[in-house]
C-alpha cells in the first residue's frame, strides 16, 4: 500500500536492472501545514475535551480524597464513590472488552475516528504542532528556518520551542503520575523539591515519552509502531466511512487559472495545488487512494473544501465517504442508511448489553466481602460446656469508606449457637492507651457480644474467629451444610456464605 | 545451572544466546546494502505472486535500525552482568536467592526499631499493645493456629491456650521458652508398673475422682494405692508438675480425651506429644511478641 514515488523522488527509469538498494531509509521530515475547517474544528473540540479531562480530573476531590485515584501501592482504585479492590479485576476486563467493542463499532461506522480525533499520539502531536506554529511559524516558515544556517534568531526560536515543549511534556508526566499518587501531595513535593526517586523517574519518563513522541516521532509511531493501524483492513468494509478522493470528479488534475470554467480544458475538479499533501500529518497523498498511513483526520478534506470554495466549485472533492457510496454515486441519505448494516447493529447490541451488565453489576455490588474457612486443624471438638464445637476463620472486607459493623448469623442446623467475641482491642486509634474511654468502649463491646457484631475499619479487612456449637448428640455425625448470613448494620446489606459443620463420630 | 546435570546444556544456551545476537547483527549489516532486481519505476522488486501480487521495497526507518543496534549493545552488557550464558554467573554475581535474602534483611532492618521497642516492653504491657497484638495475631494465625486452632482453644492432643492450665507453666518466661525450644510431652506406658488390667481400671477411676468427674467410688478406693506409680510424675495429689510437663489431673482438662476409656488407654500406652521449636524461624524479638499475644489469651481479662 506504499504510495507510488511522489514527485519528490527522482524518477529515473531503470528498466529491470540489478541495483544496490538500502533497506533502511532516513525519514523525510514532514512539515504539516496548518488547516482550518469543519473537521479541524471537531478535532480541536476533541482535543479540548480529552485534555480538560486528563489535566483536570486528578484535581477533583471526593470527600477527603482524590476523586479518581489508582492507588497501586495500597491496591485500591478510587473512582468517585466507588472503591475497587484487586478482587474487582473483573471490572477491568469488562472495561477492556467494552473499549475493544467500541473501537470495532466506531471503526466499522466511520473508520479511524479514534486515530484522527482521540488518540493521545495525534492529540499531543496536534498540540505540539500548534506550539511549533506559534513560535516558528507555519509550514513554509518552518521549512525555511530548518534550511537556514545557524543564527541567533534560529537558536532563540528553537530554544523557545523546546523549552515550551519540555515544560508541557513535564506537566503531562506530572499529571499522569497524579493518577497514581495523590496529585496535591505530588505538587507539594515538586514545589519543595522533595519528590521521591520513583516519582521523579516516572514524571520524567512520561514527560520524555510525550516530548519524544509528539515532538519528534509523530507519524512514525502511527506508521511503524501502532498495531491498530495494521489491522484496520480487518475492520473496514465497503460501507465504512473513509477519507476519500473522488477520482471520477477530480481527474485529470491540472493547474488552471482561477477564472477557468470546469471542464473547459478537459480537466477534472482537482487543480493539483498539492495542499492536501501539505496538510497531511502523515505525509501521504490522499489522491493515491486509501493508505494504511491515513489516520482519518480529515485535514485534507478541510483544505480541499477551502480550495473548492475559492475556485467556486462544489465542495467534497476530498471527503468522508464510503467505497460503496463512491462507486454507486449514492446520496448522503443512501450512504447513511447503509451505515445501519447488520454488523453495526450486532456490535451495538452486544455493546449495549455489556455496558448495561457492567453498570448493573456495579450497582448491585455489595460493598463488603466475606471469606469463610473452616479450621481444619480443629475439626469438631467438645468444648468445656459439653457442646460440640467447630471453629471458623472469617475474613470480612469492608469496601466502604466508613467504619462498618457486621452482624453474624448462622442457619442450617438446629440448635446452632455462635460463640464469637470481638477480641480485637484495636477499635480506636492504633496506639491508643487504655483509658476511661476505651473502658467504656469495652463495655459497649461486651453489650454487643451476644450480638456477634464486628467492627471493620474503612476499606480494611480483618480476620474474625467464630466458633459454632451444637449440643453434643444433637446432630448426626457427618458434614452438615450451613450458611453464614452476614449483615452490614450501617449499609443494611447482607451476604450469605456457604460452609459446613462437621460432627465427628 | 545446577538443575542441569549434563555439561551440554550450559554450552547450548550460550551458543543460542550469543548466536542469536550475532545473527541479528549480520542481518542488520546484510540488509543495509542489498542487490535486488527492480523495475526502478514504481518501487517494486519485480517479484510477482498469484498473478498480480507484487512485492515492494518499503525501507525500514533508519532510527529503527539504531534501536536494533542499541538492543544488541544492551544484550551484550546484560549478558556480561547477569547470569544468562549457561554456567557463567555474570559479573554482578546476582542470584535470586541473594536478592531474596537482601530483601528479607532490608525488611527486617526496617522492622528493627519497632521490635527493639517491643523487646524492652514487659509481656504484660505488650499483651495490651494493639500494634504488638496485631503482629502477634498474624504470627499466630500463620504458624500456631494449624495445631492450636484459630481461636487458640486447641483440640484433642493440642493444648488449649486460653485456659489457665499450662503443662509447662504459663508465666511469660515459660511461654517464651516453650515457643523457642519446643516441648516434648512424654508419659511412659505404665500398665506394667500399675499391675493387672483390673488395677489399671481402678487407678483410672481414682484419677477421675481427683477432678470430680463421674467415677466408681469402689474402684477409686482400690486404685488410690496403686496411684503411687503415677505420683512420681503427677505428684501425690495428682496436681502435676510444670517443671517436667506432667499434667495436672485434678482439673477437668483432658488433653488426650476425658473419661475412663481414654485414661485407661493413656496408662496402657503412654503418650509422646511434641511441639516443634520455633527458634530457627523467628527472632527472639518476634518470639517475645508472640509469647505476649499467647499469654494474653488467658491473662487479658
Amino acid at each position: 500500500m506504499k504510495k507510488a514515488p511522489s514527485n519528490t523522488k527522482a524518477e529515473v527509469t531503470i528498466p529491470l536492472n540489478e541495483v544496490v538498494i538500502s533497506l533502511y531509509e532516513s525519514e523525510d521530515k514532514i512539515y504539516p501545514r496548518s488547516v482550518s475547517g469543519f473537521f479541524t474544528q471537531w478535532r480541536w473540540v476533541m482535543i479540548w475535551l480529552t485534555q480538560l479531562f486528563f489535566y483536570g480530573v486528578p484535581w477533583l476531590e471526593w470527600g477527603h480524597r482524590q476523586a479518581l485515584l489508582f492507588d497501586l501501592e495500597a491496591k485500591r482504585f478510587y473512582i468517585f464513590k466507588l472503591v475497587l479492590y484487586p478482587q474487582d479485576l473483573i471490572y477491568l476486563t469488562a472495561i477492556l472488552i467494552i473499549s475493544a467493542l467500541s473501537l470495532f463499532l466506531f471503526t466499522a461506522i466511520a473508520g479511524r475516528l479514534w486515530c484522527g480525533y482521540a488518540c493521545p499520539q495525534t492529540v499531543y502531536t496536534e498540540i505540539f504542532l500548534w506550539i511549533e506554529k506559534k513560535i516558528e511559524g507555519d509550514r513554509a516558515a518552518r521549512m525555511k528556518l530548518d534550511a537556514a544556517g545557524m543564527s541567533s534568531k534560529k537558536l532563540s526560536r528553537k530554544a523557545a520551542k523546546h523549552f515550551v515543549w519540555i515544560a508541557f511534556a513535564l506537566w503531562t508526566g506530572f499529571t499522569f503520575v497524579g493518577y497514581f499518587t495523590p496529585i496535591r501531595e505530588l505538587a507539594h513535593a515538586v514545589v519543595n523539591v522533595s519528590l521521591g526517586p520513583w516519582e521523579t523517574f516516572w514524571v520524567c519518563f512520561y514527560g520524555f515519552a510525550t516530548y519524544g513522541n509528539a515532538g519528534f516521532m509523530r507519524e512514525q509511531v502511527c506508521k511503524y509502531m501502532c498495531p491498530y493501524a495494521r489491522f484496520q483492513s480487518a475492520m473496514f468494509d465497503d460501507d465504512t466511512l473513509i477519507v476519500t478522493y473522488d477520482e471520477a470528479r477530480g481527474e485529470p488534475r491540472g493547474g488552471r487559472s482561477r477564472k477557468a470554467e470546469v471542464n473547459t480544458k478537459a480537466l477534472g475538479s482537482c487543480i493539483d495545488c498539492s495542499l492536501c499533501v501539505q496538510v497531511c500529518p502523515t505525509g501521504i497523498d490522499i489522491r493515491d487512494g486509501l493508505q494504511y498511513e491515513c489516520i482519518g483526520c480529515g485535514a485534507c478534506a478541510d483544505v480541499c473544501d477551502t480550495v473548492m470554495d475559492k475556485m467556486g466549485y462544489e465542495r467534497g472533492l476530498v471527503k468522508y465517504s464510503t467505497q460503496n457510496a463512491l462507486t454507486n454515486n449514492w446520496s448522503h441519505q443512501q450512504m447513511f442508511k447503509r451505515i445501519l448494516r447488520p454488523r453495526v447493529l450486532i456490535y451495538s447490541a452486544v455493546l449495549l448489553l455489556l455496558i448495561t451488565g457492567l453498570l448493573a453489576s456495579l450497582w448491585f455490588r455489595t460493598p463488603f466481602r466475606v471469606d469463610i474457612m473452616r479450621d481444619n486443624a480443629v475439626m469438631g471438638r467438645l468444648s468445656d460446656d459439653g457442646m460440640l464445637e467447630n471453629v471458623y476463620r472469617m475474613q470480612i472486607m469492608n469496601g466502604t469508606e466508613e467504619t462498618q459493623h457486621y452482624r453474624i448469623n448462622v442457619t442450617g442446623l438446629k440448635g446452632l449457637e455462635i460463640d464469637a467475641k470481638d477480641t480485637k482491642e484495636t477499635q480506636g486509634d492504633k496506639n491508643k492507651v487504655i483509658s476511661k474511654e476505651s473502658e467504656s468502649a469495652e463495655n459497649a463491646k461486651q453489650a454487643n457480644e451476644n450480638d456477634h457484631t464486628f467492627m471493620v475499619k474503612p476499606t480494611e479487612s480483618r480476620w474474625v474467629i467464630v466458633a459454632l456449637k451444637v449440643p453434643d448428640g444433637a446432630a448426626e455425625s457427618g458434614s452438615h451444610k450451613i450458611q453464614f448470613v452476614i449483615e452490614a448494620i450501617e449499609s443494611k446489606e447482607t451476604v450469605t456464605e456457604k460452609s459446613v459443620f462437621l460432627v465427628p463420630r | 545451572m545446577s538443575d542441569f546435570t549434563s555439561g551440554f546444556w550450559p554450552v547450548f544456551i550460550t551458543v543460542i544466546a550469543l548466536g542469536g545476537i550475532l545473527f541479528c547483527v549480520i542481518m542488520l549489516l546484510i540488509a543495509s546494502r542489498i542487490k535486488v532486481v527492480t523495475s526502478g519505476v514504481d518501487n517494486t522488486s519485480d517479484h510477482v505472486w498469484d498473478g498480480d501480487l507484487r512485492e515492494m521495497n518499503n525501507p525500514l526507518p533508519r532510527w529503527w535500525v539504531g534501536m536494533f543496534i542499541l538492543t544488541v549493545i544492551f544484550a551484550l552488557f546484560y549478558l556480561a552482568a547477569y547470569p544468562g550464558l549457561g554456567s557463567f554467573a555474570g559479573k554482578l554475581g546476582w542470584t535470586a536467592t541473594k536478592q531474596y535474602e537482601q530483601e528479607v534483611a532490608a525488611a527486617n532492618k526496617a522492622l528493627e526499631p519497632m521490635y527493639a521497642k517491643f523487646a524492652v516492653m514487659k509481656t504484660e504491657d505488650l499483651a495490651k499493645n494493639p500494634e504488638a497484638r496485631a503482629i502477634g495475631e498474624r504470627i499466630f494465625m500463620n504458624n500456631c493456629a494449624q495445631c492450636h486452632g484459630s481461636d487458640a482453644k486447641g483440640s484433642r492432643g493440642f493444648p488449649n491456650l486460653t485456659d489457665k492450665d499450662w503443662l509447662h507453666g504459663g508465666s511469660p518466661a515459660k511461654i517464651e521458652e516453650t515457643i523457642t525450644g519446643g516441648r516434648i510431652g512424654m508419659m511412659p506406658p505404665m500398665a506394667a508398673a500399675v499391675g493387672t488390667p483390673e488395677d489399671v481400671k481402678n487407678v483410672a477411676n481414682y484419677v477421675l475422682s481427683l477432678s470430680g468427674s463421674i467415677y466408681d467410688s469402689g474402684r477409686a478406693g482400690l486404685g488410690k494405692e496403686k496411684f503411687a506409680a503415677c505420683a512420681a510424675c503427677h505428684g501425690p495429689e495428682g496436681k502435676g508438675n510444670t517443671d517436667i510437663g506432667s499434667a495436672n489431673l485434678t482439673d477437668n482438662i483432658w488433653l488426650h480425651g476425658a473419661g475412663e476409656a481414654a485414661i485407661i488407654k493413656r496408662i496402657n500406652e503412654g503418650k509422646v506429644n511434641q511441639m516443634p521449636a520455633w527458634k530457627d524461624k523467628f527472632t527472639p524479638a518476634q518470639i517475645h511478641v508472640l509469647a505476649a499475644y499467647v499469654w494474653g489469651f488467658s491473662n487479658n481479662k
